[in-house]
């Protein structure tokens, strides 16, 4: 090596990071999504909450009950050495919106899951999106043995507006799973390019 | 925090000292000045190395496995409270400190806004679709 001895490696690539939200409701296959897409099997992080969780965390005759745990699924997609696009699947559980906050802070865009047996399980995340203007996509979960229904319909039942993409979807099919995240990524850069345009103009 | 003391009187920060497992690494704190920086996708890289971290008497096994695991691949603090099963609260108040001591330094993620550069987008999505 031409370095000096002093220069014993060269430095670690410093990669540029995304993230895309999973929300959904419980038990939909956010995490399965999140696993089907991503290099490793989906990593789990712990959020102890403490002080900062009360006054969103009712704790009324709990008390003695001042922490909770929240796990966190997450995948991590290595596209090249200096691009790393992490994939994390949002707490299910309503009272953690705070948390959700924190996700979404800087989050390139989500994926809305939806199962059509249990749409209503995702009215809140989509509401979620819409008031903060995150982009996001809907994929419905095409789970065996439920009938199919057309984009569209669904479209109409979750009263989205007309941008904003429904795919339907198999998380287990890595293929499938992959469109769905292209998909957020694409619509992602589409609102970004409509917003650039709106403040320009 | 779950705390034996915690009912009894208010303390925070360092004066909590090491009362419950957790944040026991972190001498009871829960924050960091430099928190407001660390998202869950900061990556962060080890400085080039000085001297030896393990006889460092301000470093606890924590900071010293933080320092090491970061330092062939810079990791996101969401991979560095999951590799070492710390909750990511205990983990951005370690590297906090780590950045206080130099020993690491941390990227921040391209917030949306100034995602402006489309080539980015374009690339993640070939990058997917060569998965």
């Amino acid at each position: 090596m031409a370095f000096g001895c002093g220069e014993r490696r060269k430095p670690p690539v410093e990669p540029v990071t995304l993230k895309i939200l999973v929300a959904g409701g419980f038990g939909v296959g956010k995490t399965t999504l999140v696993g089907t897409v991503s290099d490793i099997r989906p990593l789990r992080t712990e959020e102890v909450l403490t002080e900062a969780g009360r006054p969103v965390d009712d704790t009324r005759g709990v008390e003695g009950k001042d922490t909770t745990t929240v796990a966190m699924d997450f995948g991590r997609i290595a596209l090249r050495e200096d691009l790393v696009l992490y994939l994390f699947g949002t707490p299910g559980q309503d009272r953690f919106w705070f948390l959700w906050d924190e996700l979404a802070t800087g989050a390139l865009g989500a994926v809305v899951l939806a199962d059509t047996r249990r749409l209503e399980d995702c009215f809140a995340a989509v509401d979620y999106f819409e008031r903060r203007s995150i982009p996001f996509v809907v994929g419905v979960n095409c789970f065996e043995g439920t009938t199919r229904y057309p984009a569209e319909t669904v479209r109409q039942a979750l009263d989205l507006d007309v941008d904003v993409p429904v795919v339907l979807c198999d998380a287990r099919e890595r293929e499938s799973a992959k469109e769905v995240v292209i998909a957020a990524v694409r619509h992602a850069g589409a609102h970004t390019a409509d917003r650039r345009r709106s403040v320009t103009t | 925090m779950s705390g034996d003391g915690q009912g009894i009187s208010h303390w925070f920060d360092d004066e909590a000292g090491p009362v419950v497992r957790p944040y026991a690494m972190t001498r009871g704190r829960t924050s960091h000045a430099a928190q407001h920086r660390l998202d869950l996708i900061a990556v962060v890289v080890s400085e080039p190395p000085k001297d030896d971290l393990e006889t460092d008497p301000l470093l606890s096994p924590e900071h010293v496995d933080i320092v090491e695991l970061c330092r062939d691949t810079p990791q996101s603090v969401a991979e560095l409270a999951a590799e070492l099963d710390l909750p990511v609260g205990v983990v951005r108040v370690l590297v906090g400190d780590l950045v206080d001591g130099e020993l690491v330094h941390v990227t921040r993620p391209v917030p949306p806004a100034e995602l402006v550069d489309e080539n980015i987008l374009r690339d993640v999505i070939s990058g997917l679709r060569a998965l």
